[in-house]
C-alpha cells in the first residue's frame, strides 16, 4: 500500500456517503468483473475488474488504443466481452441488446439524427419507450431548458454550432433518465475555450439530475477537472483508479505519475529503511533520497523517486543541509511563462531535472540564466516512492 | 431483458418483433443472395453443363447430358466443342485480337483520361462538380447512341469525309468506319467516363501538401508527378483499367457497327455463333473460354474493389 | 502550380470534352436536317421528328422499354439496397466472398456472357418446371433486375461506408432495434443514393442491347433492339431525331436529380462556425 495510513484514516461515517468507494459495505452501481475484450489476436481490454458507484461522475483515462473506448462501449452494449461480467445495478448484462441496456451515451461525433430537427432528436428515444404525446413534450422541454437550448427546437442539426450540438446530444442522452449515462469524450470536438465552459456545465447538470455519469477521455486536465474518481488505463488494464487528488499527490507507477501532470523519475536503489524513513541512494541524481515514511521493500531493491517540479526548490546557495535531497548543477533551459518559470537543470550525470518556480515577486532582470551553477533541493515528504 | 413473459400472452406485433430479431438478419442477406445466385452463379454453370453437349435440330437446340436408363445416369461428356475450338484458327485469332483490341484501347483510354481526370481533381470547387457532371452526362446517354453517333462521322459519305473532299485535301473518300482504327475510338469514346471516375475518386483524396512537399524538397514537378502522384493515384489506374479492360474484350456493338467484316471480336463471334448458326453448344463453348480469359482480370478488379472498401471502413 | 502544367491541363480538359461532346452535338444539329443524306445540309425541318411519332415500330418499342425500366429498376432497388447494407454493415458472415463476387462482377462481365447465360436458365427452367412460359417482357425484366441490383448494392454500399455508424448507434442505444433503426434512420440518410441506384437502373435497363436480344421473345422487342436493326444499315435521320430526344430526357433528368442531391448535401456538410451562435 503506497498510500499513507493518515490519508486512509480520515475515512469515517461522512466520507462513507460522499465516498462509497472508502465504505466496504456499499454496494457498487457498475460492476466489472474479471472483463476481457479480444479482437482477432489483440487484447482491447485485458481482465478489467472495475466497481463504480452511484451518483459518481466517473472518468476512463487514457491515451489512444489503451481500451478505454471498448469498455465504455461493453458497458452500452455495442460490444459483448470475450469473457467476464458486467453488471449494472445488480443486473447481468450478457446478452442484453443495446436498445434493452438502462444506458444511454453520448458520443464523440454527437451521432444527432440529420433529417430531424432539435426537438425530434430529443424526443427519439422516448418514442422508443412509446410514451403518451403529451409527456413527452413535457419531458423533451424540460430537457430543453435545462441544457439552455429552447430558443432552437425547430433547428436541423447542420443549423447548429458545435456548442449547440454538443448540448443537443446531451439532452437527447439524459431525457429517458437512464441509469448510467456513458460519454465518449464528451468535450473533444469543441474549441479550447469553449471547453473549459462546459466542463462545469456539465458537472452542474450532473449534480442536478444526479445521474450516474462514465466518461472516457484522454485530457488529464479535463478528467481531474470533472471525476470524482479516474481510472488510468493503458494497454487494455487499469493501472490505477483514485481520486483526483490520489492519483496525482499517491500515484502507484511511474506510468500514472507521468500521465498525470508532469514529473522527474530518479532511479535509486534502497540503502536503509526504518519504520519512520527510507533512504534510498542515486547514482542518477548524484544524491541520497531521504523519504519521511516507511516503504515496502528490501534494502538493494530499485525504486523510483517521483518529484513534481513544483515541488523543487532552485537556489544559487547550497542549502543548510547538504546531505540527503540535494543535487547541483548548471542551468541549461529556461522557459519564461509570465506566472511561472520552467528550468531544466543539467546533473553531473547528465540527468536533467526540471523545475518550476513561482514568479511570485518582480524582479528586475531574470533571477537565473543559462549556465548559472544551480542547487535542486526538496523536503523529505516531497518525493512518492515507485516501484514500478 | 430475461422476462419470464408466458409465450401465450405475446401479441402478435411482438412475437413479431421477436421473429425478425432471431431471423431478420438471414432474412436480409438471403433474399438478395438467392436471387444473385439463381440468376447470375446457376446461369453460368448451365452454360458450361451445355457446353459439353451436342448441337442437335431440336427445341432447345441440343443434346441433354445425361440420359436416365434402367440403374441410374450415364453422363455423356462432350468435348467435341473445346476441340473445335482450337482445331478453327477463326477462334485463337478472335480471342487474341479482343485482347489486343482492348488493351491497346485500354491504354489510350488513360492517356486521354489520366489528364483530364487529374485536371478536373485540382479545378476550384464549382468548376470542379460542373467538369464532373460533364462526364457522367454522357455515361448516362445511350452508349448505343454514342455509338452511332461515329457512323455518321466515320462513315464514307460521313462528315469527316465529306470536309475533307470540300476542302480539296482528298479526291478519294477515305475508309475510316468498318475498321480497327473505329473501333479504338468507338471503344475509348464509350468507356473513357468508366476510366476518369475512379481516377478522378483516387486522385481528390489525395493531399495537395504532399506535392507541394516534394517542390518544397527540391523536386521538379514532373518528377514529383512521377514520384508523388502517380504512384499514389495506381489504386485508381488499376480500377478504371479494369473496368475499361473486361468489358471491352467482350464488346459486341462497338466492332459490329464501326469495325469491318475483318475485325474479329470474341464478343461478335458468339453473337454470330448463337443468332446466325444457331449453335447453342459452340457459343456456350465460346463463352466458357472467354471466361477463363477474363477470370484473372475479374478477380483482380474484385480484389481492388474490397481492398477500398476496407479502407474506407 | 506552374502555368505551362496548367495550360496543358486546360487543353487536355478542352480536348476531351470536345471529344465526348462534339459527336453528340453533331447528332443533334442534323436531327434538324431537311435532306435525308446525313452530310449535306439542306434546311430546317422537324419533319423526322413527325416520322418518328408516326412509326408504330418504334412507339411501341419505347413503351416496351420504359416498362421494362421502371420495373426492373424498382425492383433492383429492393433487392440491392438490402444487399448494400448487407455489404457495409453485416461484418463477415458465411459465404461474404461469394456473395460481394456476385455483386462486383455483374458490373465488369461482358454481356454477351451475361444474355447468353441467362437465356440457356430460362430455357432449362422452362424444361424443368414450365416457367418462364416462353420469353418476353418477364424475362427482360429479370435480366436487368439482376445487374442492375449489383450496380445499386454498389452505389447504397459505397455511400453507407461513407457515413458514421455512430448514428445509427445512437438510435440502438436510445431504444431503436434493427428493423426499426433501418427504416427511421438509415433509410432516410442514403436517400439520395437510393434516388442515383433508381436512375442508374433505370438508364441502364433502357439502354440495354445485347442482354435483351438474347433473352427478348417475339412482341418483347425493346427500343434498343429496334435502334439496332434500323442503325445497321447506316444512318438514318429518324434515329438522330430519336437521340436527341433521348439525349435531352436524360441530361434534363440528371440536372435535376444532381441538383437535389447536391443541395441537400451541400446543407448538410455546411457546418457553421464553432463559436456560439
Amino acid at each position: 500500500m503506497l498510500v499513507p495510513e493518515a490519508v486512509l484514516d480520515r475515512a469515517h461515517e461522512d466520507v462513507h456517503k460522499t465516498q462509497p468507494w472508502n465504505n466496504p459495505d456499499a454496494v457498487p452501481y457498475i460492476r466489472f468483473e474479471n472483463v476481457t475484450k479480444k479482437f482477432g489476436d489483440f487484447y482491447a481490454v485485458d481482465d478489467v475488474s472495475l466497481d463504480i458507484y452511484r451518483h459518481e461522475l466517473f472518468a476512463l483515462l487514457g491515451g489512444s488504443g489503451c481500451g478505454k473506448t471498448t469498455l465504455l462501449r461493453m458497458l452500452a452494449g455495442f460490444e459483448e466481452p470475450t469473457s467476464g461480467k458486467i453488471y449494472i445495478d445488480g443486473v447481468n448484462m450478457a446478452g442484453v441488446p443495446a436498445y434493452e441496456r438502462p444506458t444511454n451515451m453520448m458520443f464523440q461525433s454527437y451521432a444527432l439524427f440529420p433529417h430531424m430537427n432539435v426537438e425530434q432528436n430529443v424526443a427519439f428515444g422516448l418514442h422508443q419507450d412509446g410514451l403518451p404525446k403529451s409527456e413527452i413534450r413535457t419531458l423533451v422541454s424540460d430537457m430543453l431548458a435545462l441544457v439552455q437550448m429552447t430558443k432552437f427546437t425547430k433547428r436541423k442539426p447542420h443549423q447548429l454550432s458545435g456548442g449547440q450540438r454538443q448540448r443537443v446530444a446531451l439532452a437527447r442522452s439524459l431525457v429517458k433518465n437512464p441509469k448510467v449515462l456513458l460519454l465518449d469524450e464528451p468535450l473533444g470536438a469543441l474549441d479550447k475555450k469553449l471547453r473549459e465552459q462546459t466542463q462545469f456545465e456539465l458537472v452542474n447538470i450532473q449534480e442536478k439530475v444526479g445521474t450516474t455519469f462514465v466518461m472516457v477521455t484522454h485530457d488529464q486536465e479535463e478528467a481531474m477537472t470533472m471525476a470524482s474518481r479516474i481510472a488510468v488505463m493503458n494497454e487494455g488494464v487499469i493501472n490505477q483508479t483514485g481520486t483526483p487528488f490520489e492519483l496525482y499527490e499517491y500515484p502507484n507507477s511511474r506510468y500514472t505519475a507521468n500521465f498525470l501532470g508532469q514529473v522527474n523519475l530518479v532511479e535509486g536503489v534502497l540503502i536503509d529503511d526504518d519504520e519512520k524513513y527510507a533512504v534510498i541512494k542515486s547514482d542518477e541524481g548524484g544524491c541520497e533520497i531521504y523519504i519521511d515514511h516507511a516503504v515496502q521493500g528490501h534494502r538493494g531493491m530499485t525504486f523510483w523517486a517521483a518529484l513534481r517540479p513544483e515541488r523543487l526548490r532552485l537556489t544559487k546557495e547550497p542549502p543548510e543541509d547538504t546531505k540527503y535531497n540535494c543535487v547541483s548543477g548548471k542551468v541549461e533551459e529556461i522557459g519564461y511563462l509570465g506566472g511561472i518559470s520552467t528550468y531544466h537543470v543539467r546533473l553531473a550525470s547528465g540527468k536533467r531535472i526540471k523545475v518550476t518556480e513561482p514568479n511570485s515577486t518582480r524582479q528586475i532582470e531574470p533571477r537565473y540564466t543559462w549556465e548559472d551553477p544551480v542547487w535542486v533541493s526538496w523536503e523529505a515528504g516531497a518525493a512518492s516512492v515507485l516501484n514500478k | 431483458m430475461t422476462s419470464d413473459t408466458p409465450e401465450k400472452s405475446l401479441s402478435l406485433k411482438q412475437r413479431f418483433d421477436r421473429w425478425m430479431i432471431k431471423h431478420g438478419r438471414v432474412l436480409v442477406i438471403g433474399i438478395p443472395y438467392i436471387w444473385l445466385f439463381l440468376f447470375f452463379l446457376v446461369p453460368f454453370l448451365i452454360v458450361l453443363k451445355i457446353s459439353f453437349a451436342m448441337a442437335e435440330y431440336a427445341q432447345p437446340p441440343y443434346s441433354s447430358l445425361f440420359d436416365w436408363i434402367e440403374e441410374g445416369v450415364t453422363v455423356t461428356l462432350n468435348f467435341g466443342n473445346y476441340l473445335f475450338l482450337l482445331s478453327d484458327s477463326l477462334y485463337a485469332t478472335a480471342y487474341l485480337n479482343s485482347i489486343r483490341i482492348a488493351a491497346i484501347s485500354t491504354v489510350i483510354t488513360l492517356l486521354i483520361g489520366y489528364p483530364m481526370a487529374y485536371g478536373i481533381a485540382r479545378a476550384r470547387g464549382s468548376v470542379r462538380s460542373i467538369l464532373l457532371m460533364l462526364v457522367i452526362l454522357p455515361f448516362w446517354t445511350s452508349f448505343l447512341i454514342r455509338v452511332y453517333a461515329w457512323i455518321g462521322i466515320l462513315d464514307r459519305e460521313g462528315l469527316i469525309n465529306a470536309f475533307l473532299l470540300w476542302t480539296g485535301i482528298i479526291t478519294e473518300p477515305l475508309i475510316m468506319r468498318q475498321t480497327e482504327g473505329a473501333v479504338f475510338v468507338g471503344i475509348v469514346y464509350t468507356y473513357l467516363p468508366f476510366m476518369i471516375l475512379p481516377l478522378y475518386s483516387t486522385l481528390e483524396k489525395m493531399d495537395v501538401s504532399l506535392i507541394e512537399a516534394a517542390l518544397d524538397l527540391g523536386c521538379k514537378p514532373w518528377k514529383a508527378f512521377l514520384k508523388v502522384t502517380l504512384p499514389l493515384s495506381m489504386p485508381g489506374v488499376l480500377a478504371g483499367s479494369l473496368l475499361v479492360f473486361i468489358p471491352s474484350v467482350g464488346e459486341f456493338v462497338i466492332p459490329e457497327l464501326l469495325g469491318g467484316p475483318n475485325t474479329l471480336m470474341i464478343g461478335r463471334t458468339l453473337w454470330n455463333e448463337f443468332f446466325a448458326n444457331r449453335d447453342w453448344p459452340i457459343a456456350s463453348a465460346v463463352a466458357i473460354a472467354m471466361l477463363v480469359f477474363l477470370v484473372v482480370p475479374i478477380m483482380w478488379f474484385q480484389h481492388t474493389q474490397s481492398k477500398q472498401e476496407e479502407r474506407q471502413s | 502550380m506552374s502555368g505551362k502544367r496548367s495550360t496543358f491541363l486546360i487543353s487536355a480538359l478542352v480536348f476531351g470534352f470536345a471529344f465526348l461532346y462534339v459527336p453528340i452535338l453533331l447528332v443533334m444539329i442534323y436531327s434538324f436536317n431537311e435532306g435525308k443524306l446525313v452530310t449535306v445540309w439542306t434546311g430546317f425541318s422537324t419533319k423526322w421528328y413527325v416520322s418518328l411519332f408516326s412509326n408504330d415500330g418504334m412507339i411501341d418499342a419505347a413503351w416496351n422499354s420504359l416498362r421494362i425500366g421502371v420495373m426492373s429498376a424498382t425492383l433492383a432497388l429492393a433487392l440491392g439496397t438490402p444487399a448494400g447494407l448487407v455489404m457495409s454493415r453485416f461484418g463477415r458472415f458465411k459465404g461474404r466472398t461469394l456473395f460481394s463476387g456476385m455483386i462486383a462482377a455483374p458490373l465488369v462481365m461482358p454481356e454477351v456472357i451475361t444474355g447468353l447465360s441467362l437465356l440457356l436458365l430460362f430455357v432449362t427452367l422452362e424444361q424443368m418446371v414450365g416457367w418462364p412460359a416462353g420469353r418476353g417482357i418477364s424475362t427482360i425484366t429479370i435480366a436487368h433486375t439482376t445487374f442492375c441490383a449489383a450496380y445499386v448494392a454498389v452505389v447504397v454500399q459505397s455511400r453507407l461506408s461513407g457515413m458514421d455508424t455512430s448514428v445509427e448507434e445512437a438510435a440502438m442505444d436510445l431504444g431503436a432495434k434493427p428493423a426499426k433503426i433501418f427504416f427511421v434512420i438509415t433509410l432516410p440518410m442514403i436517400l439520395p443514393a437510393l434516388l442515383a441506384g433508381w436512375l442508374l437502373s433505370f438508364t441502364l435497363s433502357l439502354d440495354d442491347l445485347v442482354i435483351a436480344s438474347f433473352v427478348a421473345g417475339p412482341g418483347s422487342t425493346t427500343l434498343p433492339m429496334k435502334v439496332f436493326s434500323s442503325v445497321r444499315l447506316g444512318v438514318s435521320p429518324e434515329i438522330n431525331a430519336l437521340a436527341t430526344l433521348i439525349i435531352l430526357a436524360v441530361s434534363a433528368m440528371i440536372l435535376i436529380s444532381s441538383l437535389l442531391i447536391l443541395r441537400s448535401e451541400r446543407n448538410r456538410s455546411r457546418a457553421p462556425s464553432t463559436e456560439e451562435a
